[in-house]
């Protein structure tokens, strides 16, 4: 049984309400960083716990905190990004659901290292029923006097506001996050300056992922030597991982990252296994953006490693034969799934989510659309596959923002590991339509690495 | 057109999360509001009366009602049907769902039943991977679908649609 910090207590009844959740050690936080700790010393704390934001980007959440700008007389902002999209990752969503109060204590310690006295909640649009949920949260907060004009007699002040998008997938990129909050299309803007110079409404600004602030508990609670004692190199710490797809217990799994990708899908413990006892064929380790990886290189780096669940391993090898651990969004594929028909709702989802003020970007995603739509239907040619490749690498690297590397990256990914499924598809293009699923073979572990 | 005197409240409670003279801020918010408000959707007329109470010019509305997908820029039915068909969910059979909508109701993708009560719509990815295949109705998730499931949700609407005539 692993370590848990976030989930210990999320089955406990009536853990969504204040009492139960205070009673159950809740808000001590708060009260060891307002009385005991200057801001400077919380912010030190989350540096020396080695933490890295649980969004996917994975940077040191205690630096990005240091390159808060703070200039006399100029408000400064938390955000909270809870504007969960990506593809497979729904471990936000049961952290709000479930244990709202976390993430307001978390919110409170820090805006109170940042000098943040308005901090903001920004959750898609589409968690209607959870913007209830931590509503009654912050009022039950504020009863009780951790919200509002001088906190536990501190001198700090601190209110959290929710704002509910619309339906963006965009407006999870911080800078698109902000337009959006701004009462804007979510456009991401040209960085730099970066948002902790420039952010919302031109004030210095930190944007952190839900996780990312509900971790800030524990850190403040423990040490940030202590909780940078769990996990394993630059992985410190527990991560969420919403598990989905072909697996027999879907959900979301706090982790340790010291166990392995083979435990973590066939424990019971976590996934229990591929679903109606087929066999594992592939992977999406950290939500679609990043590379699907076939059976024998997600259990096993190219070198013949045991691959675990962390930062490091997962991205193992590169874009060449590893992923990248993103969001935590583990997305199964057993036997019998196509692997072009799953990139191609993969590449109708980006071309839906492009904000279309980059052409490489508004262009590309819908080209690939077009191409993967023929090939699953059977009327692509060889010379589209290439032309798929060629797409996806002018994407790349060439946008605001890294949706264009999210859109990319997927496509590329399917070609690499899996080229002759495509292939297959061209060749046998009425049995591909009639049975519109790959090739099974794959799940087999392979003795030698394709790649392109 | 004019929202009643709760819900102008309501906004007054909104723009008053942001400091002073940041009330476009409240655009996306009381979008949500009007379109709950006003029939599900949002017209050019309800559009324009936006713009007005937030004092906002007309084309900042619109530009901003046209990018996000949650905002209705047509009528749609009593009942709006917004299924998942991303990576995760197809992998689950959301195909067979939206086709099985189709077979029950006989409305594709972006259509209205002929008595108004239903419009299917897909959508991409609303978080809930894991309790797939899942459609969005209203404010509320339906999860684990199954062709019976959907079924029971649609009498379950034709029943309340009919207890509110």
């Amino acid at each position: 049984m692993g370590r848990k910090l976030l989930l210990e207590k999320d089955k406990v009844e009536g853990i969504r309400f204040y009492d139960v959740y205070r009673r159950e050690g809740g808000y001590r936080s708060v009260e060891k960083a307002l009385k005991t700790l200057s801001p400077d010393q919380v912010t030190d704390e989350v540096k020396k716990s080695g933490l890295r934001g649980r969004g996917g980007a994975g940077f040191p959440t205690g630096m990005k905190w240091s390159f808060l700008a703070k200039p006399e007389g100029v408000p400064r902002y938390l955000v909270v990004n809870a504007d969960e999209s990506e593809p497979g990752t729904f471990k936000d969503r049961y952290l709000m659901e479930f244990l709202p109060h976390l993430l307001i204590e978390g919110m409170i310690v820090s805006s109170f290292a940042m000098g943040s006295k308005n901090s903001y909640i920004y959750i898609r649009g589409e968690y209607a029923w959870i913007v209830d949920i931590l509503e009654q949260a912050i009022a039950e907060a504020k009863d009780n006097g951790w919200l509002g004009k001088n906190i536990l007699g501190s001198g700090f002040d601190c209110e959290i506001h929710i704002q509910r998008g619309a339906g963006a997938y965009i407006c999870g990129e911080e800078t698109a996050l902000l337009e959006s909050l701004e009462g804007k299309r979510g456009n991401p803007r040209i960085k730099p300056p970066f948002p902790a110079i420039k952010g919302l409404w031109d004030c210095p600004t930190v944007v952190n992922n839900v996780e990312t602030i509900a971790a800030i508990v524990p850190i403040i609670n423990e040490g940030g030597e202590e909780y940078s004692k769990i996990g394993m190199g630059k992985s410190t710490g527990t991560k969420l991982i919403s598990a989905c797809g072909n697996i027999n217990k879907p959900g979301v799994f706090e982790i340790d990252m010291t166990i392995s990708v083979e435990e973590f899908i066939y424990s019971d413990e976590y996934c229990g296994g591929i679903a109606k006892g087929k066999k594992l064929k592939a992977c999406i380790p950290g939500g679609s953006s990043v590379p699907i990886l076939p059976a024998n290189l997600l259990l096993k780096t190219a070198k013949g490693d045991t691959r675990l669940m962390n930062y490091e391993s997962l991205s193992d090898g590169g874009f060449a034969t590893g992923s990248m651990m993103g969001s935590g969004g583990f997305i199964v594929l057993d036997e019998d799934q196509c692997i072009v028909k799953h990139t191609y709702t993969l590449a109708r989802f980006y071309r839906h989510e492009s904000c279309g003020q980059c052409s490489p970007c508004r262009e590309g995603t819908g080209w690939m659309e077009k191409i993967l739509l023929r090939l699953d239907n059977g009327q692509g040619k060889m010379s589209d596959i290439d032309l798929l490749w060629d797409i996806q690498r002018k994407i790349e690297g060439n946008t605001i923002c890294p949706l264009g590397d999210a859109a990319a990256w997927p496509v590329a990914a399917a070609i690499r590991h899996f080229r002759d499924e495509f292939e297959w598809h061209v060749l046998n293009p009425e049995e591909c339509l009639r049975r519109n699923y790959g090739l099974a073979h794959y799940a087999d572990p392979r003795e030698t690495l394709v790649t392109a | 057109m004019t929202f009643s005197d709760d819900k102008l409240k309501e906004v007054e409670r909104i723009i008053a999360r942001y400091p002073a003279g940041k009330h476009k801020s409240a655009l996306l918010p009381v979008l949500h509001l009007a379109q709950q408000e006003f029939g599900g959707w949002l017209s050019s007329d309800t559009m324009d009366y936006v713009a007005s109470l937030l004092k906002l010019e007309p084309i900042e509305v619109y530009e901003v009602a046209t990018f996000y997908s949650m905002y209705n820029l047509k009528p749609v039915g009593k009942y709006l049907f917004e299924v998942c068909q991303t990576g995760p969910c197809m992998l689950n059979g959301s195909d067979g769902i939206i086709k099985y909508i189709f077979d029950k109701l006989g409305i594709k993708p972006g259509e209205t039943t002929t008595d108004g009560l239903f419009t299917l719509k897909t959508v991409e990815c609303l978080g809930a991977c894991g309790y797939a295949p899942m459609m969005q109705m209203g404010k509320t998730f339906r999860e684990y679908l199954t062709e019976e499931k959907v079924n029971s949700i649609i009498e379950e609407c034709r029943k309340n649609a009919a207890a509110n005539n």
